[in-house]
């Protein structure tokens, strides 16, 4: 009896300390998102949406990422391919490398970039031999986004790809399946759950793109300056502005992950397909 | 994960936030003065800085350097500052009209310049040389120093022509959101022109060359310095401001290239 007492008491302070600090987190990380909708009112966030800076840099943050993830995909793909077949010891250092923007600082990213392909950087000198000056153009702006954004899908594609079968490869190789039939018709359908969960985060992730963008592209209304750029230079003007064009930039993100939330039942789908 | 682990955890985090405030309420700390500045004063208030805290023992100045913009809405959104320093009226006026500062003066004023790289590949010799560069970057003209590159174009257009004035601005490949930031452009070489002010220019002298704008389309900026209104420390903060104004700061803001204010002591 007197067990049953202490085992419930325990089991008491067990859920309330589990409510408790899950809960002191949660609204830590859903207070902010409330602010950002509600503080102001809807009359100063319709006032900031008219700003001049808004529809420009909404357009070139479209325009721009979509060019980015395109090129993510298309490069990223045969790479991870080829990083996840590998069986030299150094892909698994090369996969290693190409995870480093993801945690470097924005700024960082953008330092490189100029150090790189800036006006004197390393290659920028025969660059502009060659008539073509990426920075502060929307190039540059691209250049960024694809830089910070595709360790995203490459992950995503790597472990995709990894974890398909190798059986199955093996018996499509033995009926006769070419290389590139065997990615296109084969590997390709198999992992395309996943694939499209990286697009969607590389995607995302470009986005966002901030640090890189402003050390290497410039800050030039209609050219280079992406939506967070236009968010951070709204904030000189006045903070609903900033406000506005935030939830923009919110929404569009959210909308992203519900889209990805989608294609998260995906992947089990075709867990179980792959491995059945 | 069992109970004791659980309990274990929650212990750990209730001890750490215990001595995180019994840290923060401990007496006997240096009293701290805390200043927002704009970015610009970051060294020249430094050095003032030591000579306040050599005449105030067992007190340290704090400071944020940061867009005036930035500091003014960290101000309105109630942070705990004791002095405001602006590298214009703007912000300080928005803070004056809610009543968050009181008094403000002027402490320095400083001239906007124009920068080139060290070995000049535009060979920009005065301000008429302008339309030979092929990236000029400015500031936003929503920060101070891009609303007077603004005024200063629209006035070296009545001087030099509406032609002039339309070859700088297709001249301009970025705006920048601070002054450092365009500085930091021209001193990579990214950029083969830019203005600033003429005190940042002096901070990066084997990067960069300072060509002077002439004094007719020249703007001239004003830097005002206030109390905050709920200051935590208005005694210190007043101190502060005096030593600023004072004589002894004077000296140290010319010599990192402010220009003088009459008036001051």
């Amino acid at each position: 009896m007197k067990q049953t007492v202490s085992h419930a008491r325990s089991r008491r302070l067990y859920d309330t300390a589990m409510v408790g600090l899950g809960g002191i987190l949660l609204l830590f990380l859903v207070l902010p998102f409330v602010a950002l909708v509600f503080d102001g009112g809807p009359e100063a966030i319709w006032r900031g949406l008219g700003c001049s800076l808004t529809w420009p840099a909404l357009r070139l943050s479209l325009a721009t990422t979509l060019v980015s993830v395109v090129l993510v995909v298309v490069g990223g793909t045969p790479l991870a391919w080829w990083l996840a077949r590998s069986r030299w010891r150094s892909a698994r250092w090369l996969e290693i490398l190409l995870q480093l923007p993801v945690v470097i600082p924005p700024a960082v990213g953008g330092i490189a970039l100029l150090l790189a392909f800036g006006r004197r950087g390393l290659f920028g000198g025969a660059l502009e031999r060659l008539g073509w000056t990426p920075a502060f153009s929307a190039v540059a702006v691209v250049m960024a986004q694809v830089f910070v954004s595709a360790p995203f899908y490459l992950q995503a594609a790597v472990q995709a790809f990894g974890r398909l079968d190798p059986s199955l490869l093996a018996v499509a190789r033995s009926l006769g399946a070419s290389p590139p039939r065997l990615l296109l018709r084969v590997a390709l359908p198999l992992a395309r759950p996943w694939l499209i969960g990286g697009a969607a985060m590389s995607w995302a992730r470009a986005l966002g793109e901030f640090g890189a963008t402003l050390m290497f592209a410039g800050n030039m209304t209609g050219k280079t300056q992406t939506l967070p750029l236009a968010i951070y230079t709204a904030l000189e003007l006045d903070i609903h502005t900033a406000q506005a064009l935030s939830l923009l930039l919110v929404s569009f993100a959210f909308a992203l992950l519900l889209f990805l939330r989608r294609f998260n039942r995906g992947p089990e789908v075709a867990r179980r397909l792959a491995t059945q | 994960m069992n109970h004791r682990t659980i309990a274990l955890v929650g212990l750990i985090a209730a001890g750490s936030m215990v001595s995180f405030f019994a840290v923060r309420a401990r007496g006997g700390e240096p009293r701290e003065v805390v200043v927002f500045a704009a970015a610009s004063l970051r060294e020249v208030f430094q050095s003032v800085a030591l000579t306040f805290e050599r005449q105030h023992p067992n007190t340290k100045v704090r400071f944020n350097f940061a867009g005036s913009q930035d500091l003014r809405v960290q101000i309105e959104q109630g942070a705990k500052v004791d002095v405001f320093a602006s590298a214009d009226w703007k912000h300080m006026k928005l803070l004056t009209t809610q009543n968050l500062v009181s008094e403000p003066a002027i402490f320095a004023r400083n001239l906007p310049v124009l920068v080139v790289p060290k070995n000049n590949p535009a060979q920009v010799r005065s301000f008429a040389d302008l339309p030979k560069v092929t990236h000029l970057v400015v500031g936003a003209p929503e920060v101070p120093i891009g609303a007077y590159a603004e005024t200063i174009f629209a006035a070296a257009g009545k001087l030099y022509g509406q032609a002039f004035h339309q070859q700088i601005l297709a001249r301009v490949r970025s705006r920048e959101l601070n002054v450092r930031q365009v500085l930091t452009k021209v001193a990579l070489g990214e950029a083969d022109a830019g203005i600033v002010y003429k005190t940042d220019a002096l901070t990066m002298p084997d990067k960069v060359q300072i060509v002077e704008i002439p004094a007719t389309i020249n703007v001239i900026s004003e830097y005002p310095i206030a109390v905050v209104a709920a200051a935590p420390h208005s005694d210190l903060a007043r101190a502060f401001v005096k030593l600023v104004l004072s004589k002894e700061g004077q000296k140290t803001l010319a010599a990192a290239g402010f220009s003088k204010v009459e008036g001051a002591k």
